[in-house]
């Protein structure tokens, strides 16, 4: 099972283009409209008011951020609403190139991982903005910049982005 | 419980763009998997089918669309799915068909189409980010790549370079691999050189997109001795899932791999798993994804992966032979059918089948690992010749 050929038909572009092989096109059209929960029903009704909002369970001890109704590790009902701040560090960060769907874009969309303060290890998938690239890293502070109260609609995209915390703006971090 | 053997293999090629369908690389696969141990279709009993997410192809219930050609006509057929990790749970699924006494000959199929899905198939991936709070920011599957990468390194102070090594060695060792459609020799430079697609990964620290299928031949002991002279025994499995918050996580290592790893040594009685497994085939999607394996599989001191690659100890010829095969960088990554091409892989090598991909010393023991879902899952054989 080393040397010999193996069976299977690569086909390459040139075959393509050239209509050696028969194909057939099919767009996929569906739309879905997703209930968004109890918990995080929650969690985005607050972040239209600007403020971020995560269950605590009273076994481990624990902030949950994204929140849920139950503790998956206790495996029991989560027993409080606890507001924590729009602030915290970046666990891990990236520079993308690629948009959803592979294609280039050419500014990179700036993306990480943020340890929300006040939660019990919680991290939010989110951007970053308003800060050099290079500037980035593991443990940087942060803070969300939100849309104006107007402008929000219970989404995680009412945070636009989380920015650096400016020591002279924001006071100590 | 019983034993159970592996006692036949077969594989595609492995390509961008196969003209066939997913039902007929399954049966290309499946059908050379049960000639070579001199079986047909009358002899199995129960049929394990592993294929990735649907969204790939467009066609629902994937299972029941390969099995006429995965050998599944009017038999027990199953599919179990655990994203990337499916091409080594399907042999660990298939494995309790056979070790409960249920059925003495179970034939497993895994096939991947990822060229169906236009204008790439990461448009389908993103359906696996949470629906409510990722979506919305429209992410790219090698997002959570690139974020556990960059924790990955910096916990441990990894260097770009160090990893790339992975994929020097991987392409290089699929030259050797009749299913490959990307071995090539590069360097460390060609690596740090290709396109930043989402830093810090190149293009050339990850695997491609393919099409392809691999299937393999489980059976009980009676079977096997009947008519094998050279069965591989699995002495071991083991899966784990940790949380899909994984925003909540370490992503600097995979403690589940680990959960895993612990669970199919304490069956086949590994208490050194350093000393006693002398080959490995990883899951190797994106290059520095084989040593956080090895780490999350004991095989080295966590951040230390590294390291003994650059020290050469993970070549063909090195101490411990780390995907010899070429893995999913150097022969490509039809996703299920990548995972169970390395249960393959084992098996050949364990038998001294593997040609010019031997690993020398005529070894007694190997693993094969496979992870997926979303960086959750950890899904474990260990296989062992007499």
């Amino acid at each position: 099972m080393t040397e010999r050929t193996l069976p299977g038909t690569p086909l390459s572009d040139e075959d393509m283009q050239q209509g050696k092989v028969l194909t057939l096109n099919w767009p996929a059209s569906l739309r879905y409209e997703w209930d968004t929960g109890v918990a995080i029903g929650r969690f985005l009704r607050e972040l239209k008011n600007g403020r971020i909002i995560g269950r605590s369970c009273h076994r481990c001890q624990r902030v949950l951020i994204p929140p849920r109704m139950f503790c998956e590790r206790c495996f029991r009902p989560t027993d409080a609403w606890q507001f924590v701040q729009d602030s915290g560090s970046v666990n891990t960060y990236s520079l993308s190139h690629l948009r959803w769907d592979a294609s280039r874009v050419e500014e990179p969309i700036l993306v990480a991982v943020i340890e929300i303060d006040g939660s019990s290890q919680g991290g939010l998938l989110h951007y970053l903005g308003d800060v050099r690239p290079e500037e980035i890293h593991i443990g940087m502070k942060v803070k969300a910049v939100w849309k104006p109260a107007e402008e929000r609609e219970g989404s995680i995209l009412d945070i636009r982005h989380f920015r650096p915390i400016d020591t002279a703006q924001d006071g100590p971090a | 419980m019983r034993k159970v053997a592996v006692v036949g293999a077969g594989l595609t090629r492995f390509m961008r763009r196969a003209q066939e369908t997913g039902p007929e690389l399954a049966w290309l696969a499946a059908s050379q998997a049960l000639e070579s141990c001199g079986l047909g279709l009358k002899d199995v009993d129960s049929v394990a089918i592993g294929t990735a997410p649907d969204a790939f192809d467009g066609v629902h219930m994937k299972g029941e669309y390969l099995a006429p050609g995965a050998g599944g006509w009017g038999r027990p057929v199953t599919r179990p799915y655990a994203g990337g990790g499916t091409g080594v749970l399907v042999p660990i699924h298939a494995w309790f068909n056979v070790a409960s006494g249920l059925f003495d000959v179970c034939l497993v199929v895994a096939e991947e189409k990822m060229s169906t899905c236009h204008p790439h198939p990461q448009g389908a991936f993103v359906t696996i980010f949470d629906n409510i709070l990722e979506r919305p920011l429209e992410p790219n599957l090698i997002w959570i790549f690139a974020l556990e990468m960059q924790r990955y390194m910096d916990t441990y102070g990894i260097t770009k370079e160090e990893i790339a090594l992975v994929s020097v060695k991987n392409k290089r060792n699929g030259l050797d691999h009749p299913s490959t459609h990307v071995a090539e020799e590069i360097t460390v430079k060609d690596v740090m050189e290709s396109e930043v697609m989402v830093s810090p990964v190149n293009r050339l620290d990850v695997s491609p997109v393919s099409d392809g299928a691999a299937a393999i031949v489980l059976v009980s002991e009676d079977v096997a001795r009947r008519i094998s002279d050279n069965p591989v025994w699995i002495d071991g499995i083991g899966w784990n899932l940790d949380t899909a918050y994984w925003t909540n996580r370490d992503l600097a290592y995979p403690s589940y791999v680990e959960r895993a790893a612990r669970m199919a040594y304490k069956m086949a009685g590994i208490t050194e798993p350093r000393k006693q497994i002398n080959v490995v085939e990883p899951y190797d999607p994106f290059s520095y994804k084989e040593l956080h394996h090895l780490e999350g599989l004991l095989l080295c001191d966590k951040g230390q992966a590294a390291k003994i690659t650059a020290d050469g100890v993970t070549q063909r010829n090195g101490d411990m032979p780390v995907s010899p095969s070429g893995g999913l960088l150097g022969v490509g990554n039809p996703i299920a059918a990548a995972g169970l091409m390395k249960v393959a892989e084992i098996f050949w090598q364990l038998r001294g089948e593997a040609g010019r991909r031997q690993v020398p010393g005529q070894p007694k023991v190997g693993l094969a690992q496979a992870w997926g879902d979303l960086m959750q899952v950890g899904t474990v054989v260990v296989m062992r010749v007499d």
